[in-house]
């Protein structure tokens, strides 16, 4: 593996290159350059990556370097997938940034923006391939600093602040866990490396400990409900590029590191631990695209999809590990194959909606849908990659969201092959909530791509938007590009995340076979689809029909008429359906759930009450969860911090008792424990 | 339950051919090939009501009736002028009316037909010389055929129809 | 190579049998209604003089508008070729399961449901939101559906699952079949747009849920979104017919045997259209915001039916 040091290399001095270029130099050539290092990073990365997961071949790579800050790196298939999902997004965002930031040229400080994003990019690639608790927690807290300064961008906007606030509390609650279930798994020596941990037998409480440590730390920064609550307020306030790549890149970091602490260094568990994670993916799949679904802020409506699709991925993976614990290991290894298939989907589609919408608030200058409409003739191609995006997110075929849901779906029906019925009949449940989800998924973007680029526009900043620079498009066409790629060939992409498993607590790589038409044997269960013969029927049947059509002689003429509208005359963009109304059935149907509240106030004419002057009509929805967990919390939290504070008394006198105390206090325990 | 056996025990209730049928059946044998070419049996109609006292409307309405039936003749309503082959418009046009039938009649795709259905859309009726009507239907738009009658048995507007298609 | 030839076949009379199934329903229906009415082939008539005519777009709507009816219509028709329609195992039985199935169907419902906010018109966008809002809740149920065919057929794919209960045919009777049989049943109406969900003979805007998505389609455009409806309403009758009574498909691939399946075949949808036409003259449009709950109760029915299964097995 000779390239693998050289590859290394390159992306970590592309990354800091960019770093240092960003604070030094301005204006155009600043940007380039940090576009430029960020590209050669990701693209290094990417390659890494690829050589090691194409080699086949895991462990591949080992680096010690700096032995005495007690930093380690390793690589093997599961870094090895992380750091092309870096890559890939990372490269897109890169190029895209160039062109996205020179807006920001005079506003907000470039320099820091450059530097910052390429630190994040940074730390996400070392972390991924950490190999002690040290190197990871390290470049953990890098990421979480630097995407929170990254949020904090725009800080002059209102709700940033407050988004970012939200964000890094809750980030550093999880990080607490994490400190706290590295410690257990250590026994207390951070430097450990992962492979001792492995190595080491822990009691069952222990273990179990652990385990919920992990969650609660990787679940608060994946997003999973109820500890999602930062993600649709800090990724909307981020500038666009890097809403992608936190989108995209860094709640998957929940992911990889779920997988890599249970799967990995615990080697799996009992059946409630996968029941657990199923659960809580489930329950976000459902609320994410609910809570989507009232949402008219285009680009926090992505943002609660983060949280669906998070919830998904979850689904796979928990369905894996509950399928772990009962020693069906060909189901487990397919679950968790599903689950990283649609990590890396949703890295792709997720990154390409938020470009999208970044290209959508750099024409019109909002975020609001109700503002928009008509800019598929404005920006014809933003609207097909954000159209591409939109189909691939709702899981329809032949892309790459519906490949990986389909994944998902399979494992789930293998559920019968579970012994015990009581546990089993969770699987069903699980299918029907992610049909719902998926089903919703389809309905919350005909939503948010018919209101915001079909039709006519609803304001003049609608009316006057232009087609994004042409780095833009790059960005974004790369994108395009894989969610068809990787829909197309999920008899590639299959084997190759197998094997990027390989090794990992008893999976069992080997035993899913995919070839072109992706029959998939599994004890249990059957299924089979081919996803490019699928896609070449459509392309041909699309071809076919306009071309049969034309050969019978059907009737070509073409007139161009209003539309019609019994006849009114004149047709403006008020009589449109908006957002809030398309989303009126659900909103009803959900109504248990939302509980909106709604505020109807008429000002009558003072002639006669038949006359009506104005109708103000207000409904908003407030997540009730967050009422119910995070007041009484925050509550208890001020209350505790006020007594707390009483024994800050100002005194030196009352200091030193303190310390004497505390010291003694040690010194006990100390004494105790030998 | 009972609603079936009452069902079975109606039997079929159109009648085997309107009152005045051997001539309909003739014009309907008439036009049979010439509709063949150009709506193939099939006539979706639009209903314009342009300021119609809605006399013609509950003669028009008893046209879909099991009585009279005009599904049998491939003549069924649609709901928009896009889907249309024919409009069936009633009425004076009054002021308000004028451009909304104007829009409808550029709504339908062509070819289309037109009926004016009632004395009130050939002559303005009663109505004729009010400050609120625009005018017949045949001064806003091209009109193949008139029903008279105020208002037209369902037999006459039926006739009407089958007239206009046979026209073209 | 007879199975390619099959194939092909299948999907062409599908195509051409689609509209015959919704002039027999709607002749049905005017039977039932003390009427003589349309004959069943008066579909025909319609198809034949919409390509006829001339296409009217709206100045508001872009290319999206008028690639919708060719990627509804060609989605459909790609299902005719996964579907179990007269034999199995055909040779596209590998390309696609039954997830397929509902998520081809689900694309093209999404794609008309932008069309229908395209250009601009209020009708257009209460239909789209109707028809998603329909479509998403109905998910659950279809995907449990499958859940319990599956399982009791050890497969998503529809050759396999016809094969199976061919072999074991007392499963079609057991209470997990049944009750998914009723299940997707409702979800027939609820998706092809029948009553009580939606009524298809409706001309008032406010109470349209299919057709107010298609009220600004004419002409060749209009004739490809309907046939692919009508095609639609053949799949869904085939998959009731074949995957729950699955008698008289062809498993041989003999002449003889496949005269038997068209003859079953036509059987099996005279019943279904039978017994659609009879509900429809027997109940009214259920409330938009009532649909919800006639479709939660096709989903307990389809957990009851994978419940049963499970506790069968």
């Amino acid at each position: 593996m000779a390239p693998a040091p050289l590859l290394l290399a390159v992306m970590l001095a592309g990354y800091a290159a960019g770093a240092l270029a960003a604070l030094a130099a301005r204006g155009a050539l600043g940007r380039g350059l940090v576009a430029g290092c960020a590209l050669v990073g990701a693209l290094a990365g990417l390659l890494l990556g690829a050589v090691c997961l194409g080699a086949g071949l895991a462990p591949t790579f080992t680096a010690s370097f700096l032995p005495l800050t007690g930093l380690a790196l390793r690589l093997d298939g599961l870094s090895a997938f992380f750091l092309i999902l870096i890559g890939v997004v990372g490269a897109a965002v890169a190029v895209y940034g160039f062109g996205y930031t020179e807006a920001y040229e005079g506003r907000y400080s470039l320099r820091w923006l450059g530097a910052l994003l390429n630190v994040l990019l940074l730390s996400l690639s070392v972390q991924v391939m950490a190999d002690n608790a040290l190197t990871f927690l390290m470049a953990w807290e890098a990421m979480s600093l630097s995407a929170y300064l990254l949020v904090l961008t725009e800080h002059d906007q209102p709700g940033t602040v407050r988004a970012a606030n939200w964000y890094i509390a809750i980030t550093h609650a999880g990080f607490a866990a994490l400190v706290a279930m590295f410690l257990l798994l250590s026994a207390g020596e951070l430097t450990t490396s992962f492979a001792a941990m492995r190595a080491a037998s822990l009691a069952p409480q222990v273990r179990d400990a652990a385990f919920v440590l992990a969650l609660f730390g990787f679940g608060a920064k994946a997003g999973v409900v109820p500890l999602h609550v930062w993600l649709p307020m800090a990724h909307p306030v981020a500038p666009s590029h890097v809403s992608a790549l936190m989108s995209g890149v860094v709640i998957k970091m929940g992911v990889y590191g779920l997988l890599r602490v249970t799967i990995d260094l615990l080697g799996g568990g009992p059946a409630w631990w996968g029941g657990l994670v199923l659960g809580l993916g489930t329950v976000s799949a459902l609320l994410g695209v609910l809570y989507a679904l009232m949402e008219h802020d285009l680009k926090r409506l992505l943002a609660y999809h983060s949280v669906e699709n998070i919830g998904i991925i979850f689904i796979g993976i928990g369905a894996g590990l509950m399928f772990q614990s009962y020693g069906l290991t060909t189901l487990a290894t397919l679950g968790i194959v599903g689950g990283l298939y649609h990590t890396i989907n949703h890295a792709c589609f997720k990154g390409l909606l938020f470009l999208g919408a970044g290209s959508v608030l750099h024409a019109t200058g909002t975020r609001n849908m109700e503002e928009m409409g008509g800019l598929i003739k404005r920006m014809p191609r933003t609207a097909f990659f954000f159209l591409v995006g939109a189909c691939a997110i709702s899981a329809l075929p032949p892309l790459n969201g519906f490949a990986s849901e389909w994944l998902v779906f399979q494992t789930l029906l293998g559920g019968s092959a579970i012994p015990q019925p009581e546990v089993a009949v969770i699987m069903p449940i699980a299918v029907a909530m992610l049909a719902l989800t998926s089903g919703l998924a389809a309905a919350c973007f005909v939503k948010a791509f018919g209101i915001t680029f079909l039709a006519i526009p609803r304001s003049p900043e609608a009316e006057h938007a232009h087609e994004a620079p042409r780095s833009m498009q790059v960005g974004m066409v790369s994108l395009v590009l894989l969610c068809v790629g990787l829909g197309l060939a999920p008899f590639a992409v299959v084997p190759l995340l197998g094997s990027s498993l390989a090794g990992l607590g008893g999976l069992a790589p080997t035993a899913v076979a995919f070839t072109l038409a992706l029959p998939l044997h599994v004890p249990g269960t059957f299924g089979q689809m081919s996803a490019p013969l699928l896609a070449l029927g459509l392309a041909l049947l699309l071809a076919l029909v306009p071309l049969v059509l034309r050969v019978l002689g059907a009737d070509r003429r073409l007139r161009v008429a209003d539309t019609w509208g019994c006849g009114r005359i004149g047709q403006t963009a008020r009589m449109e359906y908006t957002a809030t109304a398309f989303a009126e059935p659900l909103r009803r149907v959900f109504a248990e759930l939302y509980r909106p509240s709604r505020d109807l106030s008429i000002d009558f004419h003072p002639a006669s009450k038949y006359f009506v002057q104005s109708i103000e009509y207000r409904s908003e929805i407030h997540p009730w969860f967050e009422r119910v967990l995070y007041d009484p919390l925050l509550h208890g939290l001020r209350g505790a911090a006020t007594r707390v504070r009483r024994l800050q008394g100002g005194s030196v006198h009352l200091y030193l008792v303190y310390m004497t105390l505390a010291l003694l206090v040690l010194l006990t325990v100390a004494r105790w424990r030998t | 339950m009972r609603l079936f056996s009452k069902i079975f025990q109606v039997g079929l209730a159109t009648e085997p051919l309107p009152p005045g049928g051997a001539d309909v059946v003739r014009l309907l044998h008439e036009v049979d090939a010439r509709v063949r070419r150009l709506f193939g049996r099939a006539v979706a109609v639009r209903q314009v009501d342009a300021g119609s006292c809605n006399g013609c409307e509950l003669e028009i309405t008893g046209l879909t009736s099991p009585v009279y039936d005009s599904e049998r003749f491939g003549i069924h309503f649609v709901a928009s002028p896009r889907h249309a082959d024919m409009l069936l418009v009633t009425g004076p046009v009054t002021r308000n009316m004028a451009v909304p039938l104007l829009k409808t009649y550029e709504a339908t795709p062509a070819p289309k037909l037109v009926v004016a259905v009632g004395d009130c859309a050939r002559t303005c009726g009663v109505f004729q010389g009010s400050y609120a009507v625009a005018g017949s239907v045949d001064q806003i738009i091209p009109v193949d055929v008139f029903v008279d009658g105020c208002p037209p048995e369902p037999t006459d507007i039926l006739r009407g129809i089958l007239a206009a298609i046979g026209r073209r | 190579m007879i199975g390619y030839v099959l194939e092909v076949a299948q999907a062409a009379l599908a195509l051409v049998l689609a509209p015959g199934l919704v002039g027999l329903v709607r002749w049905m229906k005017a039977r039932l209604q003390n009427r003589r009415g349309a004959p069943a082939w008066q579909p025909y008539r319609e198809l034949g003089k919409l390509f006829r005519k001339e296409v009217v777009v709206s100045s508001n709507a872009s290319w999206l508008f008028r690639a919708a009816p060719f990627v509804v219509f060609a989605s459909t028709v790609a299902v005719t070729f996964l579907v179990p329609i007269l034999a199995v195992p055909l040779p596209f039985d590998g390309v696609g399961d039954l997830l397929v199935v509902v998520y081809l169907l689900l694309l093209g419902t999404f794609f008309l449901s932008l069309a229908g906010l395209d250009p601009g018109s209020p009708f257009g966008g209460m239909g789209a939101s109707r028809e998603m809002t329909v479509a998403a809740l109905a998910e659950p149920t279809v995907a449990l559906a499958i859940f319990a065919l599956a399982l009791s057929a050890g497969s998503t794919n529809l050759g396999q699952i016809v094969a199976r209960t061919m072999t074991a045919p007392g499963a079609a009777l057991s209470p997990g079949h049944l009750l998914a049989f009723a299940a997707l049943f409702i979800v027939t109406l609820a998706e092809t747009g029948r009553l009580p969900i939606d009524n298809p003979a409706t001309h008032l805007e406010l109470t349209m849920i299919h057709e107010a998505m298609i009220l600004e389609y004419s002409g060749r455009y209009l004739a490809l979104i309907e046939w692919a409806a009508a095609v639609k309403l053949l799949i869904f009758f085939s998959l009731l017919g074949n995957l729950f009574v699955p008698w008289g498909v062809s498993m041989a691939l003999t002449p003889g045997t496949l005269v038997v399946a068209v003859a079953s075949l036509l059987a099996k949808f005279v019943v279904l259209a039978g017994a659609v036409a009879v509900l429809e003259t027997r109940i009214a449009k259920l409330r938009l915001f009532r649909v919800p709950e006639l479709l939660s109760a096709s989903f307990v029915l389809a957990l009851l039916a994978v419940t049963s299964s499970f506790l069968l097995r």
